[in-house]
Protein backbone atom coordinates (compact mmCIF):
# COMPACT_ATOMS: atom_id res chain seq x y z
CA UNK A 1 0.00 0.00 0.00
CA UNK A 2 2.83 2.03 -0.34
CA UNK A 3 2.45 5.30 -2.59
CA UNK A 4 5.21 4.19 -5.03
CA UNK A 5 2.78 1.37 -5.88
CA UNK A 6 2.58 1.48 -9.97
CA UNK A 7 -1.60 1.06 -10.69
CA UNK A 8 -2.03 -2.85 -11.92
CA UNK A 9 -5.90 -4.31 -12.19
CA UNK A 10 -7.05 -4.98 -8.98
CA UNK A 11 -4.36 -3.15 -7.04
CA UNK A 12 -4.68 0.16 -7.09
CA UNK A 13 -2.29 3.07 -6.52
CA UNK A 14 -3.77 5.38 -3.29
CA UNK A 15 -3.11 8.71 -3.53
CA UNK A 16 -1.68 10.33 -0.34
CA UNK A 17 -1.98 13.76 0.49
CA UNK A 18 0.04 16.15 2.84
CA UNK A 19 -0.94 18.26 5.25
CA UNK A 20 -0.52 21.59 4.31
CA UNK A 21 2.56 23.40 6.32
CA UNK A 22 -0.20 26.10 6.78
CA UNK A 23 -3.40 23.51 8.03
CA UNK A 24 -3.48 26.01 10.89
CA UNK A 25 -4.91 29.09 8.57
CA UNK A 26 -7.01 26.70 7.15
CA UNK A 27 -9.87 27.33 10.07
CA UNK A 28 -10.31 29.57 12.43
CA UNK A 29 -10.56 27.18 15.30
CA UNK A 30 -7.13 25.63 13.79
CA UNK A 31 -5.34 29.22 14.37
CA UNK A 32 -7.54 29.29 18.13
CA UNK A 33 -6.00 25.81 18.61
CA UNK A 34 -2.36 26.77 17.48
CA UNK A 35 -2.42 30.15 19.33
CA UNK A 36 -3.36 28.46 22.95
CA UNK A 37 -0.65 25.96 22.31
CA UNK A 38 2.52 28.40 21.31
CA UNK A 39 1.53 31.07 24.02
CA UNK A 40 1.88 28.49 26.29
CA UNK A 41 5.42 29.94 26.63
CA UNK A 42 3.77 33.14 28.44
CA UNK A 43 2.39 30.90 30.71
CA UNK A 44 5.75 29.28 31.43
CA UNK A 45 6.57 32.90 31.36
CA UNK A 46 4.23 33.93 34.19
CA UNK A 47 5.61 30.87 36.53
CA UNK A 48 8.89 31.67 35.72
CA UNK A 49 8.45 35.61 36.95
CA UNK A 50 6.01 34.45 40.03
CA UNK A 51 8.80 32.00 41.56
CA UNK A 52 11.59 35.65 41.25
CA UNK A 53 9.01 37.53 42.88
CA UNK A 54 8.64 34.83 45.73
CA UNK A 55 12.64 34.29 45.86
CA UNK A 56 12.88 38.91 46.10
CA UNK A 57 10.33 38.97 48.85
CA UNK A 58 12.21 36.21 50.68
CA UNK A 59 15.24 38.15 50.29
CA UNK A 60 13.48 41.28 52.17
CA UNK A 61 13.30 44.88 51.10
CA UNK A 62 17.00 44.76 49.64
CA UNK A 63 16.18 42.31 46.78
CA UNK A 64 12.36 43.46 46.68
CA UNK A 65 13.11 47.00 45.83
CA UNK A 66 15.47 45.69 42.91
CA UNK A 67 12.47 43.35 41.44
CA UNK A 68 9.84 46.00 41.69
CA UNK A 69 12.00 48.69 39.45
CA UNK A 70 13.12 45.95 37.21
CA UNK A 71 9.54 45.08 37.11
CA UNK A 72 8.76 48.38 36.09
CA UNK A 73 11.11 48.85 33.26
CA UNK A 74 9.24 49.04 30.04
CA UNK A 75 9.76 45.69 28.51
CA UNK A 76 9.34 43.82 31.42
CA UNK A 77 5.75 45.51 32.00
CA UNK A 78 4.94 44.81 28.43
CA UNK A 79 5.86 41.39 28.40
CA UNK A 80 3.71 41.11 31.65
CA UNK A 81 0.49 43.10 29.98
CA UNK A 82 1.13 40.33 26.88
CA UNK A 83 1.39 37.75 28.88
CA UNK A 84 -2.04 38.58 31.13
CA UNK A 85 -3.78 38.67 27.95
CA UNK A 86 -2.91 35.45 26.72
CA UNK A 87 -3.19 33.81 31.12
CA UNK A 88 -6.99 35.16 30.69
CA UNK A 89 -7.10 33.63 27.02
CA UNK A 90 -6.29 30.11 28.45
CA UNK A 91 -7.94 30.78 31.47
CA UNK A 92 -11.75 31.15 28.88
CA UNK A 93 -10.79 28.44 27.17
CA UNK A 94 -9.63 25.70 29.92
CA UNK A 95 -12.55 26.86 31.34
CA UNK A 96 -14.27 26.04 27.95
CA UNK A 97 -13.05 22.95 27.89
CA UNK A 98 -13.97 21.80 31.14
CA UNK A 99 -17.32 20.51 30.92
CA UNK A 100 -15.83 18.20 28.46
CA UNK A 101 -13.37 16.78 30.53
CA UNK A 102 -15.45 16.84 33.95
CA UNK A 103 -18.81 14.79 34.72
CA UNK A 104 -19.86 15.97 38.26
CA UNK A 105 -22.76 13.43 39.52
CA UNK A 106 -24.60 15.07 41.89
CA UNK A 107 -26.48 11.87 43.98
CA UNK A 108 -27.24 9.53 40.61
CA UNK A 109 -27.81 12.72 38.26
CA UNK A 110 -25.26 14.00 36.14
CA UNK A 111 -24.81 18.00 36.45
CA UNK A 112 -25.49 19.70 33.26
CA UNK A 113 -22.50 21.52 31.26
CA UNK A 114 -23.46 24.79 31.54
CA UNK A 115 -23.83 24.70 35.63
CA UNK A 116 -19.63 23.25 35.94
CA UNK A 117 -18.93 25.88 33.55
CA UNK A 118 -20.99 28.94 35.81
CA UNK A 119 -18.78 27.22 38.48
CA UNK A 120 -15.43 27.07 37.08
CA UNK A 121 -16.39 31.38 36.40
CA UNK A 122 -17.49 31.68 39.85
CA UNK A 123 -14.89 30.41 41.61
CA UNK A 124 -12.28 32.83 39.63
CA UNK A 125 -14.78 35.46 40.19
CA UNK A 126 -14.38 34.28 44.02
CA UNK A 127 -10.32 34.39 44.40
CA UNK A 128 -9.81 37.45 42.33
CA UNK A 129 -12.20 39.11 45.01
CA UNK A 130 -10.42 37.36 48.23
CA UNK A 131 -6.73 38.07 46.32
CA UNK A 132 -7.77 41.81 45.69
CA UNK A 133 -9.03 42.17 49.14
CA UNK A 134 -5.88 40.58 50.23
CA UNK A 135 -4.17 43.86 48.22
CA UNK A 136 -5.90 46.74 48.33
CA UNK A 137 -8.22 45.93 51.57
CA UNK A 138 -5.30 44.62 53.94
CA UNK B 1 -34.11 30.84 -6.30
CA UNK B 2 -31.87 29.00 -8.83
CA UNK B 3 -33.25 25.62 -9.93
CA UNK B 4 -29.57 24.14 -10.67
CA UNK B 5 -26.26 24.46 -8.96
CA UNK B 6 -22.82 23.51 -9.84
CA UNK B 7 -21.36 20.35 -8.18
CA UNK B 8 -17.40 20.33 -9.01
CA UNK B 9 -16.54 16.78 -7.79
CA UNK B 10 -13.21 15.48 -7.41
CA UNK B 11 -11.38 12.81 -9.60
CA UNK B 12 -8.85 10.28 -9.15
CA UNK B 13 -9.02 7.97 -11.72
CA UNK B 14 -5.19 5.90 -10.40
CA UNK B 15 -5.14 4.21 -13.78
CA UNK B 16 -4.95 7.81 -15.56
CA UNK B 17 -4.14 10.21 -13.00
CA UNK B 18 -1.38 10.74 -10.40
CA UNK B 19 -3.25 13.84 -8.95
CA UNK B 20 -7.06 14.83 -8.30
CA UNK B 21 -8.64 16.89 -10.71
CA UNK B 22 -12.64 18.34 -10.41
CA UNK B 23 -15.34 17.32 -13.02
CA UNK B 24 -18.06 20.28 -12.96
CA UNK B 25 -21.47 19.40 -13.38
CA UNK B 26 -24.74 21.04 -13.00
CA UNK B 27 -27.29 19.44 -11.26
CA UNK B 28 -30.73 20.12 -10.29
CA UNK B 29 -31.32 21.98 -7.07
CA UNK B 30 -34.85 21.58 -5.39
CA UNK B 31 -34.61 22.28 -1.66
CA UNK B 32 -35.07 18.52 -0.46
CA UNK B 33 -31.74 17.77 -2.39
CA UNK B 34 -28.50 16.93 -0.33
CA UNK B 35 -25.49 16.24 -1.88
CA UNK B 36 -25.75 12.77 -2.49
CA UNK B 37 -28.95 13.09 -4.39
CA UNK B 38 -26.28 15.61 -6.76
CA UNK B 39 -23.97 12.62 -6.90
CA UNK B 40 -26.72 10.19 -7.66
CA UNK B 41 -27.71 12.53 -10.36
CA UNK B 42 -24.33 12.33 -11.56
CA UNK B 43 -24.00 8.68 -11.24
CA UNK B 44 -27.35 7.49 -13.11
CA UNK B 45 -27.29 10.67 -15.90
CA UNK B 46 -23.87 12.12 -16.80
CA UNK B 47 -20.95 9.87 -15.70
CA UNK B 48 -21.39 6.45 -14.60
CA UNK B 49 -18.14 5.83 -13.45
CA UNK B 50 -17.70 8.37 -10.66
CA UNK B 51 -17.28 6.25 -7.98
CA UNK B 52 -18.43 7.19 -4.13
CA UNK B 53 -19.83 5.07 -1.03
CA UNK B 54 -23.10 5.45 0.46
CA UNK B 55 -25.70 3.52 1.61
CA UNK B 56 -28.76 4.46 3.79
CA UNK B 57 -29.26 8.17 3.28
CA UNK B 58 -30.41 8.63 6.25
CA UNK B 59 -27.26 9.23 8.40
CA UNK B 60 -27.16 6.12 10.28
CA UNK B 61 -24.53 4.09 7.84
CA UNK B 62 -21.56 6.41 7.95
CA UNK B 63 -20.74 5.70 4.43
CA UNK B 64 -21.62 8.88 2.65
CA UNK B 65 -19.22 11.08 4.25
CA UNK B 66 -16.77 13.18 1.89
CA UNK B 67 -15.08 17.03 2.30
CA UNK B 68 -17.69 19.59 0.90
CA UNK B 69 -16.78 22.72 0.62
CA UNK B 70 -13.78 22.29 2.74
CA UNK B 71 -15.87 20.51 5.67
CA UNK B 72 -16.06 16.70 6.36
CA UNK B 73 -19.70 16.26 6.22
CA UNK B 74 -22.13 13.46 5.82
CA UNK B 75 -23.40 14.03 2.42
CA UNK B 76 -26.91 12.41 2.81
CA UNK B 77 -27.45 15.44 5.50
CA UNK B 78 -25.69 18.32 3.68
CA UNK B 79 -28.09 20.14 1.89
CA UNK B 80 -27.25 21.70 -1.40
CA UNK B 81 -29.80 24.84 -1.21
CA UNK B 82 -27.88 25.89 1.90
CA UNK B 83 -24.88 26.22 -0.88
CA UNK B 84 -26.67 28.03 -3.49
CA UNK B 85 -25.46 30.47 -5.23
CA UNK B 86 -22.49 27.51 -5.50
CA UNK B 87 -20.56 26.19 -6.16
CA UNK B 88 -20.27 22.77 -4.09
CA UNK B 89 -17.37 21.40 -4.09
CA UNK B 90 -17.32 17.90 -3.37
CA UNK B 91 -13.93 15.99 -2.58
CA UNK B 92 -12.84 12.92 -0.77
CA UNK B 93 -12.44 12.65 2.99
CA UNK B 94 -9.30 14.16 4.10
CA UNK B 95 -6.07 12.47 6.17
CA UNK B 96 -7.09 8.94 4.10
CA UNK B 97 -5.05 7.16 1.27
CA UNK B 98 -8.13 7.53 -1.74
CA UNK B 99 -8.71 4.92 -3.53
CA UNK B 100 -10.84 5.98 -6.19
CA UNK B 101 -12.78 9.45 -6.61
CA UNK B 102 -14.51 9.69 -3.72
CA UNK B 103 -13.75 6.66 -2.21
CA UNK B 104 -11.16 6.81 0.97
CA UNK B 105 -9.43 3.75 2.64
CA UNK B 106 -10.16 3.20 5.97
CA UNK B 107 -8.69 0.22 7.05
CA UNK B 108 -6.50 1.79 9.54
CA UNK B 109 -9.69 3.12 11.49
CA UNK B 110 -10.78 -0.51 11.55
CA UNK B 111 -7.40 -2.25 12.67
CA UNK B 112 -6.99 0.22 15.33
CA UNK B 113 -11.21 -0.09 16.52
CA UNK B 114 -10.46 -3.96 17.20
CA UNK B 115 -7.54 -3.43 19.04
CA UNK B 116 -9.83 -1.34 21.73
CA UNK B 117 -12.33 -4.62 21.87
CA UNK B 118 -15.38 -2.26 21.00
CA UNK B 119 -17.89 -4.80 22.83
CA UNK B 120 -18.50 -5.99 25.67
CA UNK B 121 -15.95 -7.89 27.33
CA UNK B 122 -16.93 -10.33 30.67
CA UNK B 123 -14.27 -11.75 32.92
CA UNK B 124 -16.83 -14.56 33.06
CA UNK B 125 -20.15 -14.90 31.56
CA UNK B 126 -23.10 -15.52 33.73
CA UNK B 127 -24.79 -18.67 33.72
CA UNK B 128 -28.14 -18.16 31.18
CA UNK B 129 -30.38 -19.13 34.03
CA UNK B 130 -29.64 -16.14 36.02
CA UNK B 131 -30.92 -14.20 33.09
CA UNK B 132 -30.56 -10.65 31.21
CA UNK B 133 -27.62 -8.26 32.64
CA UNK B 134 -29.88 -5.75 33.78
CA UNK B 135 -29.33 -2.22 33.28
CA UNK B 136 -31.16 0.98 34.78
CA UNK B 137 -32.14 3.83 32.33
CA UNK B 138 -29.18 5.81 34.50
CA UNK B 139 -26.33 3.27 33.69
CA UNK B 140 -27.17 3.55 29.92
CA UNK B 141 -27.67 7.30 29.92
CA UNK B 142 -23.71 7.05 30.92
CA UNK B 143 -22.34 5.60 27.54
CA UNK B 144 -25.29 6.57 25.47
CA UNK B 145 -24.21 9.25 23.76
CA UNK B 146 -21.15 7.33 22.92
CA UNK B 147 -23.04 4.64 21.26
CA UNK B 148 -24.58 6.75 18.39
CA UNK B 149 -21.19 6.84 16.78
CA UNK B 150 -21.90 5.41 13.05
CA UNK B 151 -17.77 5.04 12.04
CA UNK B 152 -18.52 7.74 9.61
CA UNK B 153 -14.66 8.87 10.35
CA UNK B 154 -15.77 12.64 9.84
CA UNK B 155 -13.99 13.09 13.31
CA UNK B 156 -10.81 11.58 11.57
CA UNK B 157 -10.85 13.84 8.52
CA UNK B 158 -11.21 17.06 10.76
CA UNK B 159 -8.70 15.99 13.55
CA UNK B 160 -5.35 17.82 12.31
CA UNK B 161 -3.35 15.45 14.92
CA UNK B 162 -4.21 12.57 13.42
CA UNK B 163 -3.45 14.08 9.37
CA UNK B 164 0.13 15.03 10.80
CA UNK B 165 0.36 11.67 12.44
CA UNK B 166 -1.31 8.94 11.21
CA UNK B 167 -0.22 6.12 13.88
CA UNK B 168 -2.43 8.39 16.14
CA UNK B 169 -5.65 6.14 17.32
CA UNK B 170 -7.83 9.18 16.82
CA UNK B 171 -11.22 9.80 18.57
CA UNK B 172 -13.94 7.63 17.46
CA UNK B 173 -12.03 4.67 18.46
CA UNK B 174 -11.35 6.21 21.51
CA UNK B 175 -15.11 7.25 21.83
CA UNK B 176 -16.36 3.93 21.35
CA UNK B 177 -13.74 2.42 23.96
CA UNK B 178 -15.25 4.89 26.50
CA UNK B 179 -19.07 3.86 24.98
CA UNK B 180 -17.88 0.17 26.77
CA UNK B 181 -15.72 1.77 29.38
CA UNK B 182 -18.78 3.50 30.49
CA UNK B 183 -21.18 0.08 30.17
CA UNK B 184 -22.05 -1.14 33.70
CA UNK B 185 -21.88 -4.95 32.30
CA UNK B 186 -18.71 -4.47 30.93
CA UNK B 187 -15.51 -5.65 32.30
CA UNK B 188 -12.79 -4.72 29.87
CA UNK B 189 -11.68 -1.61 30.92
CA UNK B 190 -8.24 -3.05 32.14
CA UNK B 191 -7.75 -4.51 28.60
CA UNK B 192 -8.41 -1.18 26.85
CA UNK B 193 -6.40 0.67 29.45
CA UNK B 194 -3.02 -0.73 27.57
CA UNK B 195 -4.02 0.51 24.52
CA UNK B 196 -5.57 4.22 24.75
CA UNK B 197 -2.55 4.91 27.47
CA UNK B 198 0.10 4.06 24.65
CA UNK B 199 1.46 7.42 23.13
CA UNK B 200 -0.43 7.17 20.33
CA UNK B 201 -3.41 7.01 22.10
CA UNK B 202 -4.99 9.44 24.48
CA UNK B 203 -1.88 11.36 24.75
CA UNK B 204 -1.53 12.00 21.20
CA UNK B 205 -4.72 14.39 21.26
CA UNK B 206 -4.04 18.02 21.82
CA UNK B 207 -7.68 18.98 22.40
CA UNK B 208 -8.04 20.61 18.83
CA UNK B 209 -11.51 20.20 19.04
CA UNK B 210 -12.99 19.86 15.75
CA UNK B 211 -13.61 16.12 16.30
CA UNK B 212 -16.38 17.35 18.11
CA UNK B 213 -17.86 20.13 16.01
CA UNK B 214 -18.34 17.78 13.10
CA UNK B 215 -19.29 15.03 14.31
CA UNK B 216 -22.97 14.26 12.92
CA UNK B 217 -24.61 12.16 16.10
CA UNK B 218 -23.19 14.55 18.46
CA UNK B 219 -20.86 12.11 20.27
CA UNK B 220 -18.49 14.33 21.63
CA UNK B 221 -15.06 12.50 21.17
CA UNK B 222 -13.03 15.48 22.57
CA UNK B 223 -14.82 14.76 25.70
CA UNK B 224 -14.28 11.15 25.51
CA UNK B 225 -11.03 11.60 25.11
CA UNK B 226 -10.48 14.46 28.07
CA UNK B 227 -12.12 12.19 30.33
CA UNK B 228 -10.20 9.62 29.81
CA UNK B 229 -7.16 11.48 30.22
CA UNK B 230 -8.43 11.99 33.81
CA UNK B 231 -9.26 8.74 34.38
CA UNK B 232 -5.85 7.00 33.39
CA UNK B 233 -3.89 10.00 35.20
CA UNK B 234 -5.72 9.15 38.07
CA UNK B 235 -5.33 5.20 37.63
CA UNK B 236 -1.70 6.27 36.81
CA UNK B 237 -1.62 8.11 40.45
CA UNK B 238 -2.90 5.44 42.21
CA UNK B 239 -0.81 2.97 40.94
CA UNK B 240 2.24 4.88 42.28
CA UNK B 241 0.79 5.99 45.52
CA UNK B 242 -1.24 2.53 46.37
CA UNK B 243 1.62 0.39 44.70
CA UNK B 244 -0.25 -3.10 45.99
CA UNK B 245 -3.93 -2.02 45.19
CA UNK B 246 -6.51 0.23 46.73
Amino acid sequence: MAGSHVYTDYHPRWLRRQVSTYWWLEKRDYFAFILREATCLFVGWFVAYLLLMVKAVVGGVGSYQPFLDWSATPWVLTLNVVSFLFMIYHAITFFVAAPQAMVVHVGRRRVPGNLVLAGHYVAWAAVSVIVSWLLLGA
Amino acid sequence: MRDHITLQVARYRPEQESEITFDEHEVPCPKDWVVLDGLNHIKDHVDGTLSYRWSCRMGICGSCGMTVNGEPKLTCATFLADYAPGPVRVEPLRNFPVIRDLIVDIDDFMRKLARVKPWIVRQAEKPLAEGEYLQTPDELDEYKQFSMCINCMLCYAACPIYGLDPKFIGPAVIALAQRYNYDSRDEGSADRMTVLSEHEGIWGCTFVGECTKVCPKHVDPAGAIQRYKLTAALDSMKSFFLPRGA
